[in-house]
C-alpha cells in the first residue's frame, strides 16, 4: 500500500513509526519547519492522518487535506479530532479503545495510592538521609475510604472494579445511570464531590464537560479531599486548583493531565500533598505497542475496504 | 490503674504515651540515661512492657524486670520479643493483628505500582522541568502480572484480594497448602519466584525465615522480577539483594523493611527502579489510633482480670 500516504502528526511511537514506515508512504509533520510548508508539498498526497492526545486533526487541518480519507488516532481520546468536520466530510475515525483501559485504570489506582500514603515524599525521605533523625509522619488510609467516579465508562468502571477490592464504597457521576445496583449514582458532580474522599475524573472532554470540576465541586471534596485526574487537564479548572492546594481547601491530588502540557504550574511544585505525573497513562511497553497495532490493523482494513476494527465515525 | 508501672520502649506514638501517661505510672525507657540502672531500681514497679517493630522485650529486659506479667506490643510482628521465655515465665504477649492488615496490604500494592510504573521517578520528572524537554520513557504494566506471596496469612491474603481486581494470576508459598483457596501453591520460595513476575514478602519473621529470600530466590525472580518487601528486613539478604539490584540480575524493588533501620544501603539510592520506604507499612492516622487503643485494651483487660483481647502467649 505504498500508494496510500500516511501523516503521523508527532514522533508517538518508534514502533508505530516503524510499522507505518513499511507498510504506507509516511510522512512525518513533525520533521517539517512549519505546517504550512508540509501542507504545500504534500497536502494532496495525504490519504490518512495518525493523531494522538498532544495534535489530532483539527478543522484547518481536515480542510487543508484535499484526499484525507480516516484520522486514526493514537489515543482513546477524541478532544483534539474535529469530529463534526470529519462527519461533514464523510472522514472516518478510530480510536485505541480497551487496550489501554488496564493501564489508565492502574495508574489512577496508583496516584491514589502514592498521594494519600505519601509514597513519594517517603523514598525521598529515605534517599536525602532524613529517616536516621526520625519516623516520617503518618499519612492517611486508603482502604474503606469512598470513591467517587466522574464518568463510568470503560476506564471508570476499571478503577471502580479496583477500588472495591479495597473495600472503597463507589458513588458516580455519568451523563446516564447505569444499571449497577452497587454503585450509588449521583445526577451532579457536585453531589458526587459531597459524598466522597476520592474523587476520580475519569470522563471523555468535550464542550460540556470542560471543567466540570470546578471550584463548587473542589469545595465540596473539600480539605480531607483528593482529586486523581487521568481524564483531560481541561476537565479541572487548574487555576482554582492550584488555589485550592495551596489554601488547605482540597485536601491533595494526583495528576497526570494537565492543561497545557508539558507545562505544570510551578505552585504545585512546592507541595508535598500532590503527585504530578507527564501523561503516562498509558505509557507502558506492553499497552503502547498494542494501540500501535490497532492504529495500523485499523488502516489497513480501511484501505483494503474491510470493516473498521474500532470505528468512532 | 495509676500504681501500675508500664514500661514503654520508644517513642512510638504520643497519643498512645498520652493515654498510657494518664491511666498507668509510664516509665519511658528512651528518656534514660543509664538504662541497665533505671531496670535495677524499678524492678519491683513495672509490671507491663509496651514495644514496637524497633525494640521488643528481649530475654535480658524481661530477666531484669521480675514483676513483668505482659508484653503489648505496637505491631503485629513478635520478632523483637523472646516468646520462649514469655512462655516459660507465665508472661501474657498481645499484639495488634487485623486493624492494620489492609494498610499493610495497600502499601504493598502501592509500592508494586509505584515500582512497575515509575510513578517517584516520573513526579521527579515533572518537578525537574524535564517534561518540557520530551517524555518520560516507557514503563511496565501491572495488570496481569503474576504475583508470587510468601506466606498466605491476613496479610498475605489482603495483598491476594487486592491483586485479582488488576487480573494478576496469585501465586504463593506457605509452610503448608491452604485448603480454602484457588491460588497456584509452590512448594519452594525458588519456584515461587521463578513462576511470578512479582514477588511479596508477607510472612512473620522467625529463625526459619531469615533470608528467605536469598541469592537463589532472587536470581529465580530475574532481570524483569520485582521484590516487594513489606515484612521485615532480615527475610532478605540485603548485600545479596544489593548486588542483584546494581547488577541488573533483579528487575526492580519496592522495600519497606530494611535490616538495620534506619540504615539503608546508598548505592540503592542511585537506582531508578527501587522505591524506598522508611517501615511506614501501617503509619496511617487512622490504623495507628486503632492499634493504640488495641494495646490499651489488652493492658486494661489484663489488670481488670478480662480476657485478653489479642492475646498472643
Amino acid at each position: 500500500m505504498e500508494n496510500v500516504g500516511v501523516m503521523m502528526t508527532t514522533p508517538m511511537s518508534a514502533y508505530l513509526e516503524q510499522q507505518l514506515q513499511q507498510r504506507f508512504t509516511l510522512f512525518k509533520l513533525w520533521e517539517s519547519s512549519s505546517r504550512t510548508q508540509f501542507l504545500t508539498r504534500r497536502a494532496d498526497s495525504v490519504n490518512a492522518v495518525v493523531g494522538d492526545t498532544k495534535i489530532g486533526a483539527d478543522s484547518e487541518l481536515i480542510d487543508s487535506l484535499p484526499r484525507l480519507e480516516i484520522v486514526s488516532t493514537y489515543s482513546v481520546g477524541l478532544d483534539k479530532i474535529d469530529l463534526d468536520k470529519c462527519r461533514e466530510r464523510g472522514i472516518r475515525v478510530t480510536n485505541t479503545p480497551d487496550v489501554l483501559t488496564d493501564d489508565v485504570a492502574d495508574l489512577a489506582i496508583g496516584l491514589a495510592l502514592t498521594t494519600l500514603r505519601r509514597i513519594c515524599a517517603c523514598d525521598a525521605f529515605v534517599r536525602s538521609g532524613s529517616w536516621r533523625n526520625g519516623d516520617f509522619q503518618l499519612a492517611t488510609k486508603f482502604s474503606g475510604k469512598s470513591v467517587g467516579i466522574l464518568g463510568l465508562g470503560r476506564i471508570g468502571s476499571a478503577i471502580a472494579k479496583r477500588a472495591k477490592a479495597f473495600g472503597c464504597t463507589i458513588g458516580y457521576h455519568s451523563r446516564t445511570k447505569k444499571q449497577i445496583t452497587d454503585y450509588m449514582y449521583h445526577s451532579n458532580a457536585v453531589d458526587l464531590a459531597a459524598n466522597c474522599r476520592i474523587l476520580f475524573v475519569a470522563c471523555s472532554l468535550t464542550d460540556e464537560t470542560r471543567h466540570i470540576v470546578n471550584r463548587e465541586v473542589i469545595d465540596a471534596l473539600g480539605p480531607g479531599g483528593v482529586l486523581v485526574n487521568v481524564g483531560r487537564g481541561a476537565l479541572v479548572d487548574e487555576h482554582e486548583l492550584v488555589s485550592a492546594l495551596c489554601e488547605g481547601r482540597l485536601g491533595g491530588a494526583g495528576l497526570d493531565v494537565f492543561e497545557n502540557e508539558p507545562h505544570v504550574p510551578e505552585l504545585f511544585f512546592e507541595l508535598v500533598n500532590v503527585v504530578l505525573l507527564p501523561h503516562v497513562g498509558t505509557d507502558t511497553v506492553e499497552t503502547s505497542n498494542t494501540m500501535a497495532d490497532l492504529v495500523v490493523a485499523n488502516l489497513e482494513c480501511h484501505f483494503l475496504k474491510k470493516p473498521l476494527l474500532t470505528p468512532v465515525i | 490503674m495509676e500504681a501500675i508501672g508500664v514500661l514503654m520502649l520508644c517513642p512510638m506514638n504520643s497519643y498512645l504515651e498520652q493515654e498510657l501517661d494518664k491511666r498507668f505510672k509510664l516509665f519511658r525507657y528512651w528518656t534514660q540515661p543509664k538504662q541497665r540502672e533505671f531496670l535495677a531500681q524499678q524492678a519491683e514497679s513495672i509490671r507491663a512492657i509496651v514495644g514496637n517493630s524497633n525494640s521488643g522485650a528481649d530475654a535480658d529486659i524481661i530477666d531484669s524486670l521480675p514483676k513483668l506479667e505482659i508484653v503489648s506490643s505496637f505491631s503485629v510482628g513478635l520478632d523483637r520479643i523472646d516468646l520462649l521465655k514469655c512462655k516459660e515465665k507465665g508472661i501474657r504477649v498481645t499484639n495488634t493483628p487485623d486493624v492494620l492488615t489492609e494498610d499493610v496490604a495497600d502499601l504493598a500494592i502501592g509500592l508494586m505500582l509505584a515500582v512497575l510504573r515509575r510513578i517517584c521517578e516520573c513526579d521527579k520528572y515533572v518537578r525537574s522541568g524535564a517534561w518540557k524537554l520530551g517524555d518520560f520513557k516507557l514503563t511496565t504494566k501491572f495488570s496481569g502480572k503474576r504475583v508470587g506471596i510468601i506466606g498466605l496469612g491476613r496479610i498475605g491474603l489482603a495483598v491476594a484480594e487486592r491483586a485479582e481486581a488488576f487480573d494478576c494470576p496469585i501465586n504463593y508459598y506457605s509452610r503448608s497448602k491452604k485448603a480454602n483457596t484457588n491460588y497456584t501453591y509452590y512448594g519452594s520460595v525458588v519456584e515461587l519466584a521463578s513462576n511470578s513476575d512479582i514477588l511479596v514478602v508477607a510472612c512473620a519473621l522467625t529463625p526459619e525465615t531469615t533470608h528467605i529470600v536469598n541469592r537463589e530466590v532472587m536470581d529465580a525472580l530475574g532481570p524483569k522480577g520485582v521484590l516487594i518487601n513489606i515484612g521485615r528486613g532480615p527475610h532478605v539478604d540485603e548485600a545479596e539483594l544489593v548486588s542483584a539490584l546494581v547488577e541488573g540480575r533483579l528487575g526492580g524493588a519496592g522495600l519497606d523493611v530494611f535490616e538495620k533501620e534506619p540504615e539503608v544501603p546508598e548505592q540503592l539510592f542511585g537506582l531508578e527502579n527501587v522505591v524506598l520506604l522508611p517501615h511506614v507499612g501501617s503509619g496511617t492516622v487512622e490504623t495507628r489510633k486503632v492499634m493504640a487503643d488495641l494495646v490499651l485494651g489488652n493492658l486494661e483487660a489484663h489488670f481488670s482480670s478480662k480476657p485478653l483481647l489479642t492475646p498472643v502467649v
